[in-house]
């Protein structure tokens, strides 16, 4: 069942409200830039879609328009940054970290300077646009990066949450975001804090331990749901912060046993490789991957790709149930 | 104002010394770049003993001139000018590029106090000292930011869309210095990727553009002090420069672009013709 702590939105299975996590960003850069003047943001020619227009709008003397140059972007900053200002650099992730990795390594990760990159765009759910700009190596690249910090909120009210908190961090910050509506599962209440993970759905006796990053954690939820009619008991983790991994991993894995991670993004180095890093230092045990098997994306409608690399409610199911089955 | 003839000399002779402990150091490393490092040798002189201000026993001093270096690789010239000005122990140059040392085989700002920017990797040094300089601007700061930076990478991408957008956003207090020496690692720019007309490049992307002998002393203050006096643009100086200068062997040489001096012979013949240099630096600026 849902859980109760977690404050999460009444209508979560009825007709959620549906936004997509970049109006988070949208909505949280423009909160961050009247909590703190050294707040500014950065622009590659994307101002509209990555919702760097709300901030613009808001402290028009604090956006910077780069023009298509991601690797600029990134490099600016880095030396803003290394002023004092708190530069967020806005584009798709495709570009943004996909073009400009060694930028972002040399002059924000090992320079460490607080900037933080906002990949838009992530994932299949992109759609029509093909695979070109359906970025799913981002949290790899990201992650196997010393001094970054990776977050990929579930829905917009956390990206909301997850930009006021990048903000404030002081640390270099890696943000994915997607272009899609997705529903909104988390309210003001629902707890937020770098690092951190919050289960969603609970169980007195779990079998597997689902741990989801990014909107498709809804669709793990509505698994979970269909599991328990099916006498299926599961948990339901949202993992916003994909580095550093909350250790509570650990625990919430060894009370079911097996465990499913679930991303929209490839299954090599994402959130799955993380949990599974973790697992096999402190409590080794089975585990299925759902998200992109080592597979380019291409165009169609989000909801049909997701189905597709077998990452829709049905998948999810039959990724616990083969994991349960493999239980010692 | 106009340096007097002393004033020269005695910039002259700390460049001597600049260059005296860059080879020391890449010989007690035992790798290393040269060529890059003796070319600058004068320059780097010349910002840190008086176009900089800054205070070499308060690196982090908040009105400090910011110097940013793009081609990391030549960061012992920086390391010996700094050590020289009294950032740190000259000795301790001896570690460069050992285990341990704060003095990385391409510099690190957290490593060292004074470094402004982690660089090496080429062609993006230009991009952070554009940042800085927008982000001063708009706190109305008044100190200025330089950038060093070689020919070579301006093969980079990124270094042009530097130069856009420095040149768009008019940033007057960032000064670029271009280590024109006409080398890299596989040859002559000119062979590997022509950069000429490299001024009009420059005043094409809207910087205002000042050549010089990278190896007069003066001439580089000179332009320094006019490029500050230019409001409208940010200023490129083309330093023209001699790779190894003051090592007559090396000089212009690309083979020496990675090279490190090997060996107490070689290290005594490259100091004995660093040392009869006194004469022949002072005569080409008379």
């Amino acid at each position: 069942m849902i859980n109760a702590d977690a404050k999460l939105a009444s209508n979560i299975f009825d007709k959620p409200e549906m936004a997509p996590t970049r109006d988070g960003f949208g909505k949280g850069a423009v909160e961050a830039g009247k909590a703190d003047e050294r707040v500014v943001v950065l622009s590659a020619d994307l101002e509209e879609s990555t919702r760097a227009e709300w901030f613009h709008k808001e402290f028009p003397a604090r956006y910077v328009e780069m023009g298509v140059a991601e690797q600029n972007m990134a490099t600016v900053a880095a030396g803003m940054a290394n002023y004092g200002k708190i530069p967020f650099i806005t584009s798709y992730a495709a570009f943004s970290p996909g073009r400009n990795w060694e930028q972002i390594r040399t002059t924000i990760a090992l320079n460490n300077v607080p900037v933080i990159v906002c990949g838009m765009h992530a994932g299949v759910s992109v759609g029509p646009d093909g695979a070109t700009h359906q970025m799913l190596e981002d949290m790899a690249l990201m992650r196997a990066m010393p001094n970054m910090i990776v977050i990929s909120p579930c829905d917009a009210e956390e990206g909301r949450k997850a930009t006021v908190a990048a903000a404030k961090c002081g640390k270099p910050v890696y943000q994915r975001f997607g272009r899609e509506k997705t529903p909104v599962m988390t309210t003001a209440d629902t707890p937020f804090e770098i690092g951190k993970v919050q289960v969603f759905w609970k169980s007195d006796s779990p079998l597997v331990a689902i741990f989801a990053t990014g909107p498709l954690l809804h669709n793990a939820l509505l698994a979970a749901q269909e599991l328990e009619k099916e006498n299926i008991a599961v948990t339901v983790t949202n993992v916003a912060t994909i580095k550093p991994l909350d250790l509570q991993i650990v625990e919430i894995a060894k009370q079911a046993g097996a465990v499913v991670s679930v991303e929209e993004h490839q299954v090599n180095g994402g959130l799955g490789s993380a949990v599974a890093e973790m697992l096999a230092k402190n409590a080794p045990m089975q585990q299925e991957f759902v998200g992109v098997q080592d597979t380019f994306g291409q165009s169609g409608n989000p909801a049909e790709l997701i189905e597709f690399y077998g990452m829709g409610v049905k998948s999810i199911m039959d990724a616990v149930k083969k994991v349960a089955a493999r239980k010692h | 104002m106009a340096l007097t003839d002393s004033e020269i000399r005695e910039l002259e002779v700390k460049a001597e010394k600049v260059r005296e402990t860059i080879i020391e150091m890449l010989v007690a490393a035992g790798s290393g770049h040269t060529a890059g490092p003796l070319g600058m040798a004068d320059i780097f002189t010349a910002l840190y003993f008086h176009v900089l201000h800054h205070d070499p026993k308060n690196p982090e001093w908040a009105d400090r001139d910011r110097l940013f270096l793009s081609n990391g690789h030549i960061t012992p010239v920086r390391y010996s000018a700094m050590a020289h000005a009294g950032y740190f122990p000259v000795e301790e140059c001896l570690t460069l590029r050992k285990f341990g040392s704060r003095l990385q085989g391409h510099p690190e700002r957290e490593k060292l106090p004074g470094v402004e920017s982690t660089s090496g990797p080429l062609g993006s040094g230009l991009s952070q000292a554009s940042g800085y300089a927008y982000a001063t601007r708009m706190d109305k700061k008044r100190f200025h930011v330089y950038c060093a930076l070689s020919d070579g990478e301006h093969n980079e991408g990124n270094l042009w869309e530097a130069m856009l957008f420095a040149g768009k956003n008019k940033l007057s207090n960032l000064t670029a210095i271009v280590d024109r020496n006409n080398i890299q690692i596989d040859g002559n720019t000119e062979d590997i990727m022509p950069l000429e007309p490299l001024r009009d490049k420059y005043e094409a992307f809207n910087w205002h553009v000042l050549e010089i002998d990278g190896h007069n002393i003066p001439q580089f203050i000179a332009a320094c002090d006019e490029a500050k006096a230019i409001y409208e643009k940010p200023t490129v100086i083309i330093a023209h420069t001699i790779a190894g200068k003051g090592v007559k062997e090396i000089e212009g040489d690309f083979r020496y672009h990675g090279y490190a001096v090997k060996g107490k012979d070689e290290e005594k013949k490259f100091l004995d013709e660093l040392r009869t240099l006194g004469g022949k630096i002072s005569s080409e600026h008379q």
